[in-house]
């Protein structure tokens, strides 16, 4: 039997109203402003502009403070909005080799032009609770040198590659595919592997790699190099003929070097891994280098060797935590008449045995 | 598109200066310089998105990254210059701002908007850009030799 209800606007209403105050907090405490999110939760900002896949500062601060903090259900949020935008078209490919770098270290040369620029780092700090954060009170303004950084830092692998030790990647000027035009299909290119990589969970991203460390698809990676810092955005403007710079972004970039021994088509040499992720997150950089490099073991001539991080469709069709959490939770929503044909399924399966096996019922 | 041209580099360069200009900032300048023209819309300020690119290990094959947030307009002037506009964000008057002062640079008040308007937007965007060179550069490491082994 098949019966249709409904119902619940009330309790719906209600619930919506109580989440409201329930994000509000106690009132006696100051409501949060979206500038003072974008401005000192600004890695929480970053997070939900690269895997929303929308760089927007504002919208992003205003998704976390809607969403009480669940970043991915802030990240649900922005991508939802996404969708609403007309496309205006496409940038030139950003020039992070121009990068005012914040900071840019190398793990493999100590040194190198530019020099190691720590930058607003959480390394070296002792990971012990700063309690003065919990008082008020107001902090000094970082030191400055008198000698600025130069303006452009050449990539470590540009400059090292003389020898020819390490994998080119020649420019190309090929338009790459879209997933969010076309959706994602295996065997996936790596510009688009990049593109689902770039917007994929960090903790995902995080997991696959440091599997890949731990020996699944061991690739030994090095940080060749890790550069945070901004990047003019420029864009071909049709009316114009001619281009310009629509705006700046900062950016997350990370090279690894990669152990490589060579393959039926090449030879031995060190290879490369890419990340590149929307304002500062060098765990997801990191992260996304070593699984780009993991997913490459085809077109280098590697074996496959069954590891998680090699196996595209694996990776890409379960990195987008969007994807997954929308399937996810969609189980806890009504599945009333599901669950009734299962429940007459399993009382009549019982019943089939039982009929075959009355000794069985019997001992029971 | 063709970049070799040196004739739209003037204007190229201030389009961008006015795209990466802090919220409300061109708009602040060109009110305490002058009165606004009167204009025309051509295209009414419109928010989008543009996809950005970047190139698997920085030098090689284009892939998209993600998107950005971009307003665009486009305008007349009275005697006919026709200002264009793409800032970064959600930001209609901004826009409105940025199209006018380019329409008004090709127009004969562009040598005042030049000195009120593109100069301390210039001369700001360097100090700002200046000071966090300043703070990266004092956070470069200097390394020292603490023994070295001979034999």
């Amino acid at each position: 039997m098949y019966v249709a209800v409904k119902g619940g606007e009330r309790a719906i209403e209600n619930a919506h109203a109580w989440l409201a105050e329930e994000r509000r907090g106690d009132r006696d405490i100051a409501e949060l402003s979206i500038a003072q999110i974008r401005e000192q939760l600004k890695l929480a900002v970053d997070r939900v502009m690269a895997e929303g896949s929308l760089y927007d500062p504002d919208l992003a601060a205003l998704a976390i403070k809607q969403a009480r903090g669940d970043l991915i259900e802030a990240i649900f949020l922005i991508r939802a909005y996404r969708t609403t935008l007309p496309r205006f078209g496409a940038s030139r490919p950003v020039s992070t080799g121009a990068m005012a770098c914040d900071r840019r270290i190398s793990a493999t040369f100590k040194d190198l032009p530019g020099g190691q620029v720590l930058g607003p780092t959480f390394d070296y700090t002792h990971r012990l609770l700063d309690f003065k954060l919990a008082a008020d009170g107001e902090v000094p303004e970082a030191p400055r040198a008198a000698k600025a950084q130069p303006a452009e830092m050449p990539h470590v692998t540009g400059f090292l590659n003389r020898e020819g030790l390490i994998e080119e990647a020649p420019a190309e000027d090929t338009t790459p595919p879209d997933l969010t035009r076309e959706p994602l299909e295996i065997p996936a290119g790596r510009a688009l592997r990049l593109q689902a990589l770039a917007r994929a969970d960090e903790g995902f991203t995080l997991g696959l790699a440091y599997s890949t460390q731990r020996g699944y698809a061991r690739n030994h990676a090095f940080v060749g190099e890790l550069r945070i810092g901004t990047v003019a955005v420029e864009m071909d403007i049709p009316e114009l003929g001619f281009a310009i710079e629509i705006g700046e972004l900062t950016l997350t970039e990370c090279e690894t070097v990669n152990q490589f021994k060579g393959s039926k088509t090449e030879p031995p040499q060190f290879t490369r891994g890419y990340g590149l992720v929307f304002g500062q997150s060098e765990r997801k950089a990191i992260s996304m280098a070593l699984v780009d490099r993991a997913l490459r073991w085809e077109e280098l001539g590697e074996d496959f060797i069954g590891a998680p991080a090699q196996d595209a469709e694996f990776v890409l069709y379960h990195a987008d935590n969007i994807q997954a959490t929308g399937f996810l939770e969609h189980i806890k929503l009504p599945h009333y008449v599901d669950f009734q044909a299962e429940l007459e399924l399993v009382r009549k399966m019982r019943s089939e045995v039982t009929d075959a096996n009355p000794a069985r019922e019997a001992a029971e | 598109m063709d970049d070799s041209s040196n004739e739209n580099e003037p204007r190229r360069a201030w389009m961008s200066l006015l795209a990466k200009a802090p919220a409300g900032r061109v708009a602040a300048l060109l009110d305490a310089a002058m009165a606004r023209p009167e204009f025309t819309w051509l295209r009414a300020p419109e928010i989008g998105s543009v996809m950005v690119r970047g190139r698997a290990g920085a030098t090689g094959q284009p892939f998209n990254l993600g998107e950005m947030t971009v307003t665009r307009c486009a305008l007349r002037l009275c005697g006919g210059e026709v200002g264009h506009a793409y800032v970064q964000g959600r930001r209609k008057a901004d826009a409105e701002a940025a199209a006018l002062v380019d329409a008004l640079m090709q127009s004969p008040a562009a040598d005042a908007v030049r000195r009120h308007v593109l100069e301390p937007l210039e001369a700001e965007a360097r100090a700002a850009q200046a000071a966090r060179a300043a703070k990266a550069a004092a956070t470069k490491v200097e390394f020292f030799t603490m023994a070295r082994g001979e034999d």
